[in-house]
């Protein structure tokens, strides 16, 4: 089985967000970008395959800064390939990495694609059905199990309250990881440091971005709450008998 | 062409889900701003009797048997079909496990701009997008002159989507629906694990600000002392933490207790959206601008790793 895992990084929603100075975007200078968590459920499923049915896993990051610690890691969980897709993707949508991605992974032939569901920062839907449908395969997002085997795959999809569908799927195809069957594994810093004096990053140019497909933004900004909750203060212990007087007025003490 | 706001309808076993009134809600406020008909567009096999209570102005009716459930691959081909027909102004789908399925590669085949996460129009018809986990909002013009928009709940109310008067239905013939590369094998029933958190009166929910397994055990206590059940946001089960049937959340379950006590949840909309139905939301987070803060009724920025201690204590103490 040739499986193909996009990764992409997205701001660290625990720092501090900005807009820049045209008032429609996020300020990125500053921004810490950490890996996309769905991204890193979809390289773990992808591993998790390999590693039950054998194959070749290749871990595509678009070029951003900290991509090639991202690619290292993934060749440290037991990626055979690594590529970094050169291009402007800090700006850019999900259509425009659809595209560009396309282009690349057409050429590896896959039998199979795992990304993420979803992207904090989407705004022209998340990458994957966009990307199915540049490459032609069908698509299944909101997984969170997958079984290979007899050219189709087998994936767990999510629907609200619990419920899951089994959905068989005509490979090839691309899904959408919303948790991969055990949480990503944990990789020791020397073991990524050791992985990367072997280990050999692809470089691909994306060349020109096609980014049509996505809305313009006219603004964007920090959404003005309609209410706010009281906030407790104080010491521990007011904050802790505040509490326990809330729990007494809601009748569960 | 034509000026109509499409709503395609989400349903699931013969149930409707909230989410398709919701939207025909928002496209009701929409056509408000920008004129148009109301379509509700309803694909599925012997279904016309979910279509009795949209507020819409008609309805579409795609009857097929590729149609009896969803699939994404049946769902995007009579799509296509049908939106390049009649070339609607606006096409709204859920930004759910059904419609974001969907939205993205009808983009691309229909080359059609998509706008995803939207909870609300503007009175004057632009979107407003809800991005970073609730914490920026982006606003625009709606693409002209089709877009597909995918929504988020919290902008309108069920309510608002449904209607006493039954719509007129049209039934429009679904075509394209061979070599589907999809289908179903079959449903597979929620676990049901040892408590239905939906029911319980005290919920202790735990989110990524826990950090670790091992502080699991001090929201375990702390809901030993007040008797209520431990529950958890979408990052705590993925990481094993918690099992399944204690997920609160959009894939998870909907939850109305008496008090939530929301630790270390920033609020993602995700999360929020199966909450609100609390009577009481208590949130502990040291992040200030936590999204949690704009519904809880109280919060405190203390560190929830000081506070449960003392907490249980005094608890305890209460009780006698």
């Amino acid at each position: 089985m040739n499986i193909v895992v996009l990764v992409k990084l997205v701001p660290d929603l625990v720092e501090e967000l900005n807009i820049d100075p045209s008032g429609a975007a996020l300020d990125m200078s500053w921004l810490r970008l950490i890996i996309n968590e769905f991204d890193d459920h979809a390289e773990e499923q992808a591993i998790l395959l390999k590693e039950r049915g054998g194959g070749q896993v290749t871990a595509i990051v678009p070029e951003y800064e900290g991509a090639d610690e991202v690619l290292f890691t993934a060749s440290a969980r037991g990626a055979d390939r690594l590529i970094k897709l050169g291009g402007d993707f800090l700006v850019a949508n999900n259509h425009a990495l659809a595209r560009a991605c396309a282009a690349v992974i057409k050429e590896l032939n896959p039998d199979l694609v795992l990304t993420g569901v979803q992207a904090n920062n989407d705004l022209d839907g998340p990458v994957g059905p966009t990307l199915a449908e540049c490459l032609g395969m069908p698509y299944v997002g909101y997984v969170s199990g997958v079984a290979t085997g007899d050219g189709k795959v087998t994936a767990m999809k999510e629907y609200p309250g619990g419920l899951k569908a089994e959905m068989q799927v005509k490979l090839p195809a691309v899904l959408g990881i919303q948790a991969a069957e055990q949480p990503p594994r944990y990789v020791a810093v020397s073991k990524v440091r050791m992985v990367m004096k072997t280990a050999t990053i692809e470089t691909r140019d994306a060349g020109a971005l096609d980014g049509s497909g996505a809305p313009a933004v006219g603004r964007m900004f920090q959404p003005e709450a309609a209410a706010h909750a009281e906030m407790i203060t104080g010491s521990v212990d007011d904050v802790a008998d505040k509490l326990v007087n809330i729990f007494k007025e809601a009748g569960v003490l | 062409m034509s000026q109509d706001i499409f709503v395609v309808i989400e349903h699931l076993r013969g149930q409707v889900a909230d989410m398709s009134y919701v939207m025909l809600g928002g496209a009701r406020a929409l056509s408000k701003a920008i004129g148009g008909n109301v379509v509700a567009v309803l694909l599925g096999h012997k279904a016309e009797g979910l279509a009795g209570n949209f507020a819409a102005d008609g309805v579409l009716y795609l009857d097929h048997p590729a149609l009896a459930e969803f699939t994404s691959d049946a769902y995007q081909k009579a799509l296509v079909g049908l939106i390049s027909e009649k070339q609607p102004r606006l096409v709204l789908l859920g930004s759910t496990s059904i419609g974001s399925d969907v939205a993205g590669g009808l983009s691309v085949k229909l080359g059609l701009p998509l706008v995803s996460s939207c909870r609300n129009f503007t009175a004057d018809g632009k979107y407003v997008s809800q991005i970073c986990g609730g914490k920026i909002n982006a606003e625009g013009d709606l693409p002209s002159p089709t877009a597909l928009v995918t929504m988020v709940p919290g902008g309108y109310k069920p309510d608002a989507g449904q209607s006493a008067q039954a719509p007129a239905l049209t039934k429009v013939e679904a075509a394209g629906l061979d070599a589907l590369r999809v289908s179903l094998a079959k449903y597979v029933e929620p676990e049901s694990g040892d408590v239905d958190i939906a029911k319980e009166p005290v919920l202790i929910a735990v989110g990524r600000g826990i950090q670790q397994q091992d502080n699991v055990q001090l929201a375990e206590d702390l809901a030993a002392a007040m008797g209520g059940v431990v529950c958890g946001s979408r990052p705590v089960i993925d990481q094993g933490w918690l099992s399944t049937s204690r997920l609160v959340g959009k894939s998870g379950k909907r939850v109305k207790p008496k008090v939530y006590l929301a630790l270390g949840i920033s609020g993602a909309p995700e999360h929020a959206e199966a909450i609100t139905d609390s009577d009481m939301i208590i949130a502990v987070n040291t992040d200030p601008k936590a999204p949690i803060f704009e519904f809880a009724k109280y919060g405190t920025e203390t560190d929830l790793f000081d506070l449960i201690d003392p907490l249980i204590a005094k608890v305890k103490a209460a009780k006698g």
